[in-house]
């Protein structure tokens, strides 16, 4: 599927766009972005998925199932939080325009 | 492999370069403050649809798939419980939280495939091995800072020879994930021993660092919770996590440096040498402060032309965001032109002040950076620092003895008048004395943020 020299061109180019999307933020957006991103990441839920869907012993179960409770964990409370502080940024525009 | 399997993994990994799609658009719409919300909206999308294909192709026993299910929902559960209660000024601290679940997951999804012994190759064995690490120091030394951040471990641990012992386990830990490859075989205890180290090296390599360095440890736990997230996409052949992975891993290290070039600490700085540590004593500010009461406070804001308001820390942990915008709408109703300085660094991370004040309703167009208001400092009647304290240290601009020397402040010092809210007689986070306080200008109200600002607005009131 997926290896070795293409693997190392996925990783370059993702690793540009990474730095590309997040180089013109402004300072206001730090916090959120970082949260945001940290969202992102969450997407290990589906490997640990994965991981704990193949598991054929007691062991392998136990650290599955610890795997996907954390995954499952920054994966909702990462968009929680995030959805949450971005929420605010709307709300002071809009009480922004209304008072104009 | 027949041809019904094939399309369901086809339908897998399609869904999968939808998911990675969509979270860099996500990310995209994230970085500006318009289409801020949205972008959360395209990413949790995909991340919605990489969860339900992959929940419904992966293949699982009946034993397997109520595991899967039940651990989704208790974790899953927790976290949007503890995501949707939590207060505005405790998040940098659930950052920390759910970006070291990730690590966890990410130093799981290694386990599995560790102990299980069924690598196809040293290469994917070694990138199984990198990922667990990485994952693992991520986890420890995450919940560490969210225990810092969140009280519950209150001094920064530090002891003599203690690099030669952080270094003792990174070296142990190579040596155990050396071993493991240089076998090619599962070797359960060895493989216990080096998710052990390694779990020890992120508490070990965290505990030292103080308070006010932690966002940017955060911020690169976060980065490197994205690399081990990306190192585990390669062991899984999951393009999603590798994309996902490794973009939130560039884009957290560019972060980090944001962060620490707005701090003026290089990354280096932050994690091997301790804060503090060379200047404490030469700090030292002689002068005394001068206490004022809050009438004379209200009085002096209320017949200003243009009062500055730098809010730090001590206004977020008391929740004094809209007490202050009440302030200052009143001052505003008074013909007094109101500004906000935000510091890059005020608050726990860069833009928490801005999310607080966000959340107090105070417009954009009053908020400013440090670049932009700096020069204004000059023009202003009163400087008034809400619980704000090493950003307006002078001592950063003229004290070479200053542990903070170097760091770019706030001028507030350049301001006519200064009013300064703070609790107490104390120091700042970083532990040395301000300056500013015991400058001619500078007059004390003791209080917490809070209750100081209830008792200026009632004293801006009674002025007229």
């Amino acid at each position: 599927m997926i290896d070795g020299v293409i693997a190392l061109y996925i990783f370059m180019l993702a690793a540009f766009t990474g730095y590309e999307v997040i180089s013109r933020v402004p300072v206001i957006l730090h916090t959120p972005l970082m949260s945001g991103s940290n969202f992102v990441h969450g997407i290990v839920l589906v490997g640990a998925m994965v991981a704990l869907a193949t598991a054929d012993s007691t062991l392998a179960r136990v650290i599955g199932v610890t795997g996907v409770f954390l995954a499952a964990g920054n994966a909702v409370g990462g968009y929680v939080v995030t959805e949450r502080m971005l929420k605010m940024f709307v709300s002071a525009g809009k009480k922004r325009g209304q008072s104009r | 492999m027949n041809a019904a399997h094939m399309s369901a993994q086809t339908l897998t990994q399609l869904s999968y370069l939808v998911a990675a799609g969509l979270f860099i658009v996500g990310l995209k719409r994230m970085s500006s403050p318009l289409t801020a919300v949205s972008g959360v909206h395209w990413a949790g999308a995909g991340m919605l649809l990489a969860t339900i294909v992959t929940l419904a192709f992966m293949g699982a026993s009946q034993l397997n798939l109520l595991l899967v299910l039940a651990a989704m929902l208790v974790g899953g559960g927790l976290a949007w419980i503890s995501g949707k209660r939590v207060a505005m000024t405790d998040m940098p601290q659930m950052i920390a939280l759910y970006n070291g679940m990730g690590g966890g997951a990410a130093a799981a999804i290694a386990a599995v495939e560790l102990y299980r012994g069924s690598a196809h190759s040293t290469t994917h064995l070694a990138i199984a091995l990198i990922g667990g690490f990485i994952g693992s120091v991520s986890f420890s030394g995450s919940l560490i800072a969210f225990g810092k951040l969140q009280g519950l471990i209150t001094k920064a641990i530090r002891f003599r020879g203690q690099k030669l012992v952080n270094l003792a386990f990174l070296v142990a830990t190579v040596a155990a994930g050396a071993a493991i490859v240089a076998g090619m075989q599962s070797g359960a205890p060895v493989v216990s021993a080096f998710f052990l180290l390694a779990l020890a090296l992120g508490i070990a390599m965290t505990l030292p660092i103080g308070g006010a360095d932690m966002p940017v440890v955060i911020s690169l736990y976060n980065a490197l919770t994205g690399l081990a997230v990306a190192f585990e996409g390669f062991v899984l052949d999951n393009a999603a996590m590798i994309i996902a992975g490794t973009v939130v891993g560039a884009a957290g290290t560019l972060l980090t440096q944001l962060m620490a070039k707005a701090m003026n600490r290089s990354l280096g700085n932050v994690l091997f040498s301790n804060f503090g540590e060379s200047g404490a004593a030469s700090g030292a500010v002689t002068g005394t402060q001068k206490a004022i009461e809050a009438q004379d406070a209200g009085v002096m804001l209320a017949f200003s032309q243009k009062v500055i308001v730098v809010p730090g820390y001590g206004m977020a942990v008391a929740q004094a965001q809209h007490k202050v915008w009440e302030l200052c709408q009143l001052l505003i109703e008074h013909g007094v032109t109101v500004r906000f300085a935000i510091h890059p660094v005020a608050g726990r991370m860069p833009g928490h002040m801005n999310v607080l004040l966000a959340e107090a309703g105070v417009p954009y167009d009053l908020i400013s950076d440090l670049d932009e208001i700096n020069a204004e400092f000059d023009t202003a009647d009163v400087a008034l620092i809400i619980g704000a304290n090493d950003v307006v240290n002078p001592d950063a601009r003229t004290n070479k003895q200053s542990p903070i020397y170097g760091m770019p402040i706030l001028s507030a010092d350049k301001a006519k008048n200064v009013i300064v809210i703070k609790r107490g007689q104390g120091q700042g986070f970083s532990g040395i004395d301000n300056a500013l306080f015991v400058l001619d200008q500078t007059r004390m109200l003791y209080g917490d943020a809070q209750s100081a600002a209830g008792q200026l607005i009632q004293a801006v009131k009674a002025a007229g």
